[in-house]
């Protein structure tokens, strides 16, 4: 039978897509301009010989059954060289208001002069990964690809071999910082219109007692046709230190994005992810936040928006590695048009982490007929005194519920919007962030009003 | 203002109205009362045009206009307004922002202006202090995790700010205790005017007693079958429904 065969050659296939990587690969780690110290090119070098052992992933595999990569493995992304600025408004991809500092990066490259960096508090380091290698390599090395982010996913382990530049962010033992940082990505075309790749690796580390918040923010100017972004942000957060970050996907529509984001907290730390999809054709992301320390609370909440063909997938695990922490996950997701969703929700309870609570809710909304969306959460329980609890709903808008807006006199459409918007503004709630709060309600509100035609 | 002629409809195949009869002129206050499965919330619901039920025969028209071929928004931007029994809940959703969007989905098919949020924060002020009532409720979620009370008060309160021509009460009364039954029959009396018709359905007479109808008819069996004023509210809640019921049954 043909069907025995084809797995194979699909999965040989996308084991030789890893090729031109590992070429590319020499030629980039013999660049003097990508020199970096002797313990990151050694990272480096282990992370791209996982990554040629594994190959891009097949539905297959547990882990990417829901997502095909074959799109991404198929075409041929070069890497992209520094770009010089684009002729765009840097504000108009601008999540949040303009008191904060910005640290714009240009196809995966640190652009300083679209980037507001002024008046920082002593000790406090906000740029670009870079640039901090020189000079602040002692506080990245503990740190920078240390943790078995690559071990997992093979995007993370193509991230770490290929890692030059991202944002950085050091906040020194009890310092607040009184604005947020805002680390934009924006994505232009190539000079010769070649697809590109960037691999943004953040590195964001809180000391004790720190305090910060901070924007991710992936965009593309409007000329950007088909790319790929492929990201790693490592966050580390000290003893009692308080982290907010807000992740804003608003990738072009022939995007692909596929990302990981790996936390670790200390005792009695707080820590935030919050994340917003709303653009690109194929998107994963996958989001590992480690409770380590006793009495750490982690709040991971999402929202997804999707139409047209739009693909997204998030799989989270939160792992509860010491007694006493408190985990709360609550995942939205609106799937229009022939959109698609999946959300994997896994709970790791290690032995002795006797008194975690964690709670997981995923709610799904379909707006069409021909929209789906898949929800699996995976609990791993290895001690008894816990509370974990999971729930997810998948259905249509609730005919009652548009009656009852319909009967004060919104029309039908309105009525969807406004219950759409409700259902979205469940997550806005949980942003902190006033002036970022009234930016991803407009994002919303964009979306809900920029209705493309069914079938799109 | 509301013409109701024989009257047919149901739900899921099953006729409940069996031929309604009723007239209800501007200023007027009906009450409609009934036991259990009688037909009076089918009724509202109809009324309301709550795409679940069917209508198999009759008429209805609201200010000349045919009321049955329109949709349930435009009814309610005609001028009618339904208080639900059960008001559902809009999580994400303040009650401030749904009553604008109500109140600008309104102007908007009147040609006029939308009010913005800073004006549309003077009016509901406005309604509020007509009411003599808090602000608490506004900045909620619709309906969600409120009590059974402070759902019907949110019902009174999109009321009062839509300000209806025809408003039908769904056993709003009902699961309240008295001093919430006061408190809606108080707000009722103060929005009733010479051009404001209010259409009460209710199993019991308690809030009859602080908002005196014009009429009262009892439903049984899907038809009116007792018109009368609020003396025969009263003999309802002396002798109870099966007097009527029965009446019903045998004729």
């Amino acid at each position: 039978m043909s069907g025995a065969t084809a797995p194979q050659t699909v999965a040989a296939e996308l084991k030789a897509a890893a090729e031109p990587y590992v070429e590319d690969f020499r030629t980039f780690s013999g660049n003097g301009a990508a020199a970096v110290p002797g313990w990151l090119r050694e990272r480096r070098s282990a992370a791209m010989t996982r990554f040629a052992d594994t190959g891009f992933p097949t539905s297959r595999q547990e882990e990417w059954r829901f997502t095909d990569v074959k799109p991404i493995a198929r075409q041929t992304f070069h890497r992209a060289a520094a770009a010089s600025a684009p002729d765009v408004a840097v504000r108009d991809y601008v999540v949040g208001g303009t008191d904060q500092w910005l640290a714009v990066f240009v196809n995966g490259h640190f652009v300083p002069t679209l980037s507001d960096l002024g008046g920082l508090p002593a000790g406090v380091k906000v740029g670009s990964l870079r640039h901090a290698l020189d000079a602040d390599g002692s506080i990245i090395e503990p740190h920078l690809a240390r943790r078995a982010v690559a071990a997992h996913n093979p995007f993370a382990a193509l991230n770490t071999a290929f890692i030059l530049d991202g944002g950085f962010l050091y906040v020194p033992r009890g310092t607040a910082l009184p604005r947020t940082v805002h680390y934009l990505f924006l994505a232009a075309p190539s000079g010769d219109g070649a697809p590109l790749v960037t691999h943004p690796r953040n590195l964001f580390v809180l000391e004790h007692g720190a305090q910060a918040s901070v924007i991710e923010s992936y965009a593309a100017v409007p000329s950007a046709a088909e790319y790929w972004t492929n990201a790693v942000t490592e966050v580390v957060v000290g003893e009692n230190a308080t982290l907010d970050t807000y992740r804003v996907q608003r990738e072009g529509a022939e995007a692909y994005h596929t990302a990981t984001t790996h936390a670790v907290q200390g005792r009695s730390s707080n820590c935030s992810l919050i994340t917003f999809s709303f653009g690109g054709a194929l998107s994963r992301h996958d989001i590992h936040a480690v409770l380590d320390g006793e009495g750490a609370d982690a709040t991971l909440d999402g929202l997804s928006m999707l139409r047209g063909k739009q693909h997204v997938d998030y799989h989270t695990t939160l792992e509860h590695a010491q007694p006493n922490c408190t985990s709360w996950e609550y995942f939205n997701g609106v799937f229009d048009e022939r959109s698609r969703g999946i959300f994997n929700g896994r709970i790791i309870v290690r032995p002795g982490a006797q008194k975690t609570d964690a709670k997981q809710t995923n709610n799904n909304l379909l707006l069409s007929e021909h929209a789906r969306a898949d929800s699996q959460p995976q609990l791993e329980i290895y001690a008894d005194d816990v509370k974990c609890t999971h729930g997810a709903t998948l259905g249509p808008i609730d005919d009652e519920h548009l009656f009852y807006l319909q009967s004060r006199g919104l029309s039908t459409d309105e009525a969807r919007a406004l219950l759409t918007y409700g259902f979205g503004s469940e997550i806005l709630h949980a942003v902190k962030a006033v002036d970022v709060r009234r930016s991803l309600d407009r994002i919303v509100h964009d979306w809900l009003t920029r209705r493309t035609p069914a079938g799109a | 203002m509301l013409e109701v002629k024989q009257l047919r409809g149901g739900i899921e195949g099953k006729e409940i109205l069996k031929g309604i009869d009723l007239s209800v002129k501007p200023g007027e206050v009906h009450a409609i009362m009934g036991p259990n499965g009688s037909g009076k919330s089918t009724l509202a619901q109809i009324l309301a045009g709550h795409p679940g039920y069917e209508v198999t025969g009759g008429s209805a028209t609201f200010d000349g206009q045919d009321l049955l071929g329109m949709e349930a928004d435009e009814r309610a931007r005609a001028g009618l307004f339904l208080a639900f029994q059960y008001p559902v809940a809009i999580r994400g959703v303040t009650n401030a922002y749904f009553l604008q969007s109500a109140v600008n989905a309104k102007r908007k098919e009147r040609g006029l202006e939308e009010l913005d949020t800073l004006e549309f924060a003077d009016l509901i002020e406005a309604r509020l202090a007509m009411l003599g009532w808090d602000d608490t409720l506004i900045h909620r979620a619709v309906n969600d995790g409120l009590s059974g009370g402070e759902k019907k008060r949110n019902e009174i309160i999109q009321l009062a700010t839509l300000e209806p021509r025809l408003a039908i009460l769904d056993e709003t009364d009902s699961g309240l205790d008295i001093d919430a039954v006061q408190a809606v029959a108080e707000a009722v009396n103060k929005l009733r005017s010479a051009e404001r018709s209010f259409v009460i359905v209710t199993h019991y007479e308690r809030i009859l007693k602080y908002v005196t109808p014009d009429h009262v008819h009892v439903l049984a069996g899907g038809k009116v079958v007792m018109s009368g004023d609020m003396q025969l509210a009263l003999d309802l809640e002396a002798r109870g429904y099966d007097w009527i019921t029965n009446g019903v049954a045998v004729g």
